[in-house]
Parts: C-alpha cells; structure tokens; sequence
C-alpha cells in the first residue's frame, strides 16, 4: 500500500468531516425544505389570488421564478455553512491538527471546495427541480404553469444548483480569508445582500457599468427567465460570477500558505 | 531527530523565539523546559510547519515538516490546548486524520483502544473531560506509528493515574527507538520522566544537557552532617575551598567536600555521625537558577503605597 497524502485522501478525510457535524444534515435539510416550501407556497398563493389579480400583476407573474425564489433564503444557509466548514476549524483549534496531517494546506482548502461543491450542486438542483415542479402543478390550476421545454426555463432551473455552489463556494472563500466566523458571514451577507442595493444610489450614468457586474446581479443572471434592462447575459453574467468565485478562492490560497496558522 | 538551526520566531516587533539551536535524538525521552511565554509553544508549531520561522530552520528526520510525503507518519504531536472540533466524535476525528495519509481503519481502532477511549469513541469530543482530551491528543499522534513524537505539555490537566500512563507511555516510546520532544514548565515532572533536556528562557536555548548533568551542574555540592559532636568536627574541616554553616545545633552544611572524606575524617577522630548526605540541588532549583534571568512574567513583590 502506498502511503502519503494525496488529494483524493484529503478529500475523503473532508467528506468524513462534512458528515460527521450534527449541524451539517441539519442546515442542508433547512435549506431544501425552505427552497421547495417557499415556492410551493407562493406558487399555490398566486394561484389561489390569479382571479381577482389586475391585469397588471397577472402580466408581472413570472411563473419559473415564483417557483425557485427560495433560492434567496437558500444562499444564505449556503453561504454560511460553507464559511462555517473553515471558521469552525479556526475558531475550534482543529486547523491544527488538520495542518499536522497536510501541512502543504493547498489540498485542504482545494479538497473542501471540491466536497462543498459537490454537496451544495447536488442538494441545490434536486431543490431547484423539486421546488420549479411542484410550484409548476400548483400554478397548473389556473392553466399560468410554464415548463421546462419553454425558452430559458430549464437553463433557469437548473442554473439555481450553480449559482448556489458559486455562493457556497464564496463563503468557504471568505471563510478561509477571514478565519472568524462572525467577520465572513458578515462578508457573504455585505457581498450577496448589501452591496447590490447600495449600488443603486450610485450616479445614473454609473449603475449599468457597475450594477450587472457585482458578483451575485451578473450570478443571478443564469436565473432569471425575464431578465431586466440591467441584466447580462445568462451565461456571461454566470461567466462573471465564477470569475469572482475563482479569484475569492485562488486569494484565500495565497493567503493560506503565508499566514502562520 | 529533531535538528533546530539558529531558528527564530519575530511577531511584530516581540521576539518569541531568538536563535534556537538545539538536536532531539532518538530512543532518549527530550523535555522542552521553560516557564511559561518561554517560545516552547512557538517552537515547537515551528517544529510543525504551523508557524514559519522568521529566520532559520528546523527539520524533522532530515526534512522539514512540510516536506514529508506522509507526514503523519514521520511525527506524531500533541499540541497545546485541543486542537478537536467538538462537534465531532473521537472516532470521527481521528478517522478524518487517518484518511489524508491512508492510515486503515483498523489502525483507528487500533490506538483508540490504546489510549483506552474505545467506549466513548462515538460520543462527541466536546464533551471529554481534560483527561479525555489529552488522550484523543495522544492516539492521534500514535495513528501513524510515528518514530518522532512531539508533545506539548502533554500532562496538564491530567489526574496522577493520567501523569503516570503518560510517563509510562512515553518511556516506552523511547525505548522502541522513537524519537521522544516532551515540552514542559513543571521540572519535576521533566526529572522523573527525560533523559535531556533543552532548557529555554525567554526564546533562547539556556542549556542542552542530560538531566543528570543539568542537575550536577548546578548543585552547590553540599554535604549535610549531624552530629552531637558538631563543633569538634567544624573545628577539623578547614582548608582552602572549604565553608562549614550550621543552622540548628549538632547540623552541619558543609561546602567543598565530598562526604566520603568527610565519614573518614571523623572516624579518624572517632566522632559519631548520625547523619551524612549529600544535598542534592533539585531539578527544581537548578532550574530556577538557570532560569533566572530569562523569566518573561516575573512576579514581582511589589510593596503597598497608601493611595
């Protein structure tokens, strides 16, 4: 048998860990339950609502988003247990007996991407495909359902597994970058939930060089069926967004390797 | 083998470690000594590729630690305070450790049964006591069946039936040939269970000696004498080199002479002794002389002013 690390061990060595913290079933239930609910939920409500609505709003319903708009609260949980894979062992002491064991540390922060990843696409598109479905059956009693054979749906639906993985994966970013746990979640939220809103009180002439560009508009992109006037091009804006994801996770490496840990 | 070359560990402008030089060898156990804020901690992560010496260097079997393909089964350490996410089971966590390097399972289970923690292997880690922490510490640095063993303060907090499997444990190791790297701020602890010693005081290697010598060296070599016949005798111990005290009548302490000439002496006068040894300087003080100077939190007595 030959022995010494090697980056499929290290990555087993992470799923163990994935799986062996009570928090980590718990948080990926929530998130599933909370992206099909959701969208069940409020396609059944507009359903319900689709007879007495003005035409106006009735022109506004956009049946796939309605049905995948869970993915809100699911980035968050994403986000937040992607910096808690790496803050934990920060805050915990457990870095150190992790880096005794690959004090090459490279393998490790690839190795925890690479099972985050996996996790995070898998859940978020059996999520995505439940939640578009079963809010599609809802709708279907006021005959507004889409399907997935319509322009843009399936690349929306399945896009919701991607853009979840990038945002997971920012979040092991930032963890690493900023090793305590309340600092990187106030990163990922600044990142995913203020920093879009505070873009829109920058000068007009501004906002559409800027605005489609910030990380999670241009991840969003891949999404949305109906985009807006700001909106890149699904798959540039998703182009965008893993660009940011890559150069969060190659920054964290860099630092990995220099800081004493 | 652990080889230190003039290594030293800057944090801002405070100097933990400064120019360390200093050889672990194998089958002997090696006590790390110095009191605490001393740079045994920082050494020793130093030792580890944890924290990267500012200057210098430090290898482990003829590489640094980082440059060892399985390095968990090059050395095995213990550091200070648990390095165990408490969420996680014993079982758990040493098998996430044994999977980066290809250790089996069985050798989990193996070492688990060791360190005697099969009963609790499923339970998480968070809720061991400090004795059950120490022991998880151990049976990971045993996973890989290492030949270099590096424990930081391995018997804090630990009960005497703790101290006692540690010490045990770690003469063991020696014996099968291990390299054994034992930091410590407790001297007695160091004398009942090292054969060398490094002595380090404020980042700087003090002495690198065996605890037979380091104890020698800095015993005064006094004799102790009681006998009723006390100022007959002081009377006869004159010479050059030579200082008698007494600090309670019939007790002598006698200065720069061995006891042997000292028993002849007074047989030849036919003076009765009731008692005759030598004093020997504990670890304990022969530390603190050492040491002196180096400590960095000195406690001092400070006198109270009326406010």
């Amino acid at each position: 048998m030959t022995t010494g690390v090697t980056f499929p061990r290290v990555a087993s060595s992470e799923w163990v860990k994935f799986r062996s913290l009570q928090s980590t079933p718990i948080t990926v239930t929530a998130a599933l339950a909370g992206m099909i609910g959701l969208g069940w939920l409020t396609c059944a409500l507009n359903a319900d609502r689709w007879p007495v609505m003005t035409a106006q709003s009735r022109a506004r319903l956009e049946p796939t988003a309605l049905s995948i708009q869970g993915y809100v609260l699911v980035q968050l949980a994403f986000g937040v247990l992607g910096v808690l894979v790496v803050s934990g062992e920060y805050t915990t002491g457990q870095i150190r007996s992790t880096f005794a064991a690959v004090p090459t540390r490279t393998p490790v922060l690839g190795a925890k991407a690479a099972v985050f990843a996996a996790v995070t696409f898998v859940v978020g598109e059996v999520a995505a495909f439940a939640a578009f479905l079963g809010g599609q059956a809802f709708l279907s009693s006021q005959d507004i359902e889409t399907s997935l054979a319509e322009p843009g749906v399936f690349r929306a639906v399945a896009g919701v597994g991607l853009y979840l993985t990038g945002i997971g994966l920012f979040g092991v970013a930032l963890g690493w970058l900023v090793r305590h746990t309340a600092g990187a979640i106030a990163a990922l939220v600044a990142l995913v939930m203020v920093v879009p809103g505070l873009a829109s009180v920058l000068p007009e002439s501004w906002v559409p060089h800027v605005v489609p560009y910030l990380p999670s508009n241009a991840g969003q992109a891949l999404i949305t069926v109906r985009p807006s006037a700001l909106s890149l091009a699904p798959w540039t804006g998703f182009a965008w967004f893993c660009g940011y994801v890559v150069v969060a996770l190659v920054a964290a490496a860099v630092v990995l390797k220099r800081r004493d840990a | 083998m652990i080889e230190a070359r003039a290594v030293s560990k800057h944090y801002g402008g405070r100097t933990a470690v400064d120019g360390a030089t200093f050889t672990v060898v194998p089958g002997a156990v090696t006590g790390f000594l110095g009191p605490n804020g001393a740079g045994k901690s920082t050494t020793i992560r130093m030792i580890m590729g944890l924290d990267a010496p500012t200057s210098g260097s430090v290898t482990v079997n003829g590489k640094a630690y980082a440059g060892h393909a399985a390095p968990l089964r090059e050395v095995g350490a213990l550091l200070e305070a648990k390095a165990v996410h408490p969420g996680r089971s014993a079982y758990h966590h040493l098998l996430a450790l044994a999977l980066t390097t290809g250790i089996p399972r069985r050798r989990v289970e193996e070492v688990l049964d060791l360190v005697g923690l099969t009963g609790v292997a499923h339970q998480r880690a968070g809720g061991f006591s400090l004795g059950m922490g120490q022991r998880l510490g151990m049976a990971a640095a045993l996973l890989g069946d290492p030949a270099t063993l590096i424990l930081d303060e391995p018997v804090n907090g630990l009960d005497p039936q703790g101290i006692l499997w540690i010490r045990t444990l770690l003469r063991r190791l020696a014996a099968e040939g291990r390299t054994v790297f034992v930091s410590s701020h407790l001297m007695s602890e160091m004398a009942l269970t090292a054969d060398h010693l490094v002595v380090i005081g404020r980042g700087r290697v003090i002495a690198e000696t065996s605890v037979r010598e380091f104890i020698d060296r800095a015993s005064a070599d006094v004799v102790r004498v009681r006998t009723p016949r006390a100022a007959e005798l002081r009377e006869l111990l004159t010479g050059p080199g030579i200082d008698v005290t007494s600090t309670a009548p019939g007790l002598l302490e006698v200065h720069g002479v061995g006891s042997a000439e000292i028993g002849l002496l007074a047989c030849r006068h036919a003076i009765p002794l009731e008692e005759l040894a030598p004093v020997q300087a504990s670890l304990e003080e022969a530390f603190m002389e050492l040491t002196d100077d180096a400590l960095e939190y000195r406690v001092h007595e400070t006198e109270g002013h009326p406010a």
